[in-house]
């Protein structure tokens, strides 16, 4: 299994060459600069800072150079923000949205695997209904809908939760955790329900009902761990899913974190930034599919990488 | 499915769709949602009262209401308020029917043309000079009160809430299915010659999708819309190259299992060229999974669009996409919260018919039901 997971480190490692040079390229053969600004710099100050971020090399010395610095782990100095490199920024923004992101990701697992099993249990009564019902508006109702609605439900008119802002506590993450676990319950939800139904039929769950366990035992302790294989191998999309739908929300919410950088870094030709960001995003969906590949195998005995 | 048991035998394959797709209620009922949806963004824009791009200033951030506007206790802060450059007091006012009468009274003499002040309001029209005294301090004028009705409300901007939101429906609904199409032709070309040619060139073919799957997409869509300015052409080429990966692997999935069909096998046997197979034989019988993805994908494009226009990088004022308006109603919601609402309620309601019709179509379509 240790052997499976290197070879899929080393096949991530092409996959992030393209997604670099491809966010390179297509950076710089864009028009305007990092530096452009209403009141055109002076010469002298422009050439300075031109040498200073090597933007007056050739683009493939540019290029050359920030591999360089990419294979040393340095993702270089940002070009708007002053005096902070990229990691510096990305660290902050990163554990901002990450603790959304898994927050978020918890919530929808706990919750979706919660409905999606009740509503296989009580399959066609009316809350297997109301749940299938819930999970198809969860879907479709965009996350750029969801956000403002809450905000100006809980936060504008009931006042119970703030509509935005960032302070670090619990009460502003609230809103842009349900805003992101939403569409992710419903989507869980639905898996854990067609695979529960399943698995309620199948062979072991009949054994283990015929040794005389209990309802619940039988559901707890042996039909829950097979039908959840849908949904984790789920979570490796989700989570991707979750870092994508982090832009919006952080946007709508005022939130510190990596989404924000982006959209702010690509309007200002930050290109160290916008770059940065790309990688990480990048690596996180490669390592979170992995790991749920691997979690895959340790739920199911069937699975095995070699 | 009895009941029409004696006629399956001479109906076609899409009869027999259509059959029961009409007995699906949920998805009839989405289906003249998504008519009436098409028709609205269509035809609505010409035949709506107000121009989506109309300003009217009197009027910003209307709440909606089917009452026409000024209401009568509106009408004389109106006056004072198109006549606030004129320096004269408005001695009298009187408002009969659609006609308004003004008596001015200024310190120092008036000009006539004072009138004119209230062409430029939204309220009043066609102002008249009734009698000027004889100091030239009083003027008494007459004026058209024109009443408008704002069905939806008016935005930030003072225009008319339901012609912005038609206009809206238009460019989403025209973005939807023009990148669809560029998405369908993508996917369906590649997945089917990928499919059909099999071996090393479908290895190789597919694992670029696969690279490409693990590209951060909406990252490089946005990369894509920012540095390239923002036009509507654009948009659906960048969203219509990102959906064909689904539609490529399906499309491939399928021709692989047709590929093996005797109907093939006789072509081939016959010397048809590959080509011609592929056009001829494999193409058109993908028709009902391509048709069922497509009304799948097409909420996912105007998703994505409205994604794009809500992050700022999309459609350009004064033309707006239902993503638009949503983030302006997001901006004023607080006081506006009807600029929210209604944008939110359309958007939700066509990505919810869409959906609908589209597992109706898949039912309908599943030769296993």
């Amino acid at each position: 299994m240790i052997a499976y997971a290197l070879r899929r480190l080393l096949g991530a490692v092409p996959t992030l060459f393209v997604i670099v040079t491809a966010a390179f390229f297509l950076m710089r053969i864009a028009p305007g600069g990092p530096f452009d600004r209403e009141r055109t710099l002076e010469a002298a100050v422009m050439e300075n800072l031109n040498r200073t971020f090597l933007l007056d090399r050739p683009l493939w010395e540019q290029y050359l150079h920030y591999l360089g610095n990419l294979a040393r782990g340095d993702l270089g100095p940002s070009f708007v923000y002053r005096d902070f490199s990229v990691q510096e920024l990305l660290g902050a923004g990163l554990s901002v949205s990450m603790t959304l992101g898994l927050s978020a990701l918890a919530l929808a697992a706990v919750l979706g695997g919660a409905l999606g099993s009740i509503a296989a249990l009580y399959r066609g009564s009316w809350l297997d209904t109301a749940v299938i019902a819930t999970a198809t508006l969860g879907l479709t109702v965009p996350n750029f809908v969801v956000a403002p609605l809450l905000s100006l439900i809980f936060g504008v008119w009931l006042g119970w939760l703030p509509a935005g802002g960032w302070d670090g506590g619990m009460a502003p993450a609230v809103l842009p955790v349900i805003t992101l676990a939403l569409p992710q319950i419903a989507v869980i939800a639905r898996l854990m329900r067609a695979a529960m139904i399943e698995t309620l039929g199948a062979d072991h769950i009949r054994t283990a009902r015929a040794y005389g366990l209990s309802g619940p035992r039988v559901i707890m302790g042996h039909a829950l761990a097979s039908a959840s294989l849908p949904a984790v191998s789920y979570l490796g999309p989700a989570a991707a899913a979750l870092l994508t739908g982090s832009i919006v929300v952080e946007t709508i919410f005022a939130i510190p974190g990596i989404g924000r950088y982006f959209v702010q870094g690509a309007l200002n030709r930050d290109y160290t930034l916008v770059m940065g960001t790309v990688i990480v995003v990048a690596v996180f969906v490669i390592l979170f599919n992995l790991a749920v590949d691997l979690l895959y195998a340790l739920l199911d005995p069937r699975v095995r990488y070699d | 499915m009895t009941e029409g048991a004696e006629h399956t035998a001479t109906r076609s394959l899409t009869a027999t769709a259509w059959a029961r797709l009409t007995r699906n209620r949920t998805a009839m009922v989405s289906l003249s949602l998504i008519l009436a949806f098409v028709v609205a963004g269509l035809a609505g824009p010409s035949l709506w009262p107000h121009d989506y791009a109309e300003v009217y200033r009197d009027y910003v951030r209307t709440p909606a209401s089917l009452t026409p506007h000024p209401r009568d206790e509106a009408l004389r802060p109106a006056a004072e308020d198109a006549l606030r450059r004129a320096r004269a007091e408005i001695t009298e006012a009187r408002f009969e029917g659609d006609t308004a009468h003004l008596t001015l009274e200024g310190r120092r003499a008036l000009d006539p043309r004072t009138a004119r002040l209230l062409e430029r309001s939204d309220v009043f029209a066609n102002p008249r000079v009734l009698s000027h005294s004889e100091d030239r301090r009083t003027l008494v004028l007459e004026a058209d009160i024109v009443r408008h009705t704002f069905a939806l409300g008016t935005d930030a901007n003072g225009r008319d809430l339901a012609a912005r939101i038609l206009i809206g429906l238009r460019i989403s609904l025209m973005i939807g299915a023009l990148a669809s199409v560029v998405a369908l032709v993508i996917g369906v070309a590649y997945g089917a010659v990928a499919g059909f040619v099999g071996g090393r060139l479908d290895g190789a073919m597919m694992r670029v999708v696969d690279v490409l799957y693990a590209l951060p997409f909406i990252f490089f869509v946005i990369l894509l819309v920012v540095f390239f300015g923002r036009s509507v052409v654009l948009m659906f080429i960048a969203v219509g190259c990102i959906e064909w990966l689904d539609m490529a692997r399906i499309v491939r999935g399928q021709t692989l299992s047709l590929r093996r069909r005797e109907f093939v096998a006789a072509a081939e046997a016959l010397g048809v060229t590959p080509t011609a197979i592929l056009l001829r034989h494999i193409v058109p019988n993908l028709a009902g999974t391509v048709i069922v993805y497509l009304t799948l994908l097409i909420p996912k494009v105007i998703l994505l669009e409205s994604f794009l226009s809500f992050l700022g990088l999309g459609v350009q004022e004064p033309l707006t996409s239902l993503g638009v308006l949503i983030a302006e109603g997001a901006a004023n919601m607080r006081n506006a919260p009807h600029m929210l609402l209604w944008p939110a309620l359309a958007l939700t309601a066509l990505l919810f018919a869409l959906n609908l019709l589209g597992d109706g179509l898949r039912d309908a379509l599943d030769p296993k039901r």
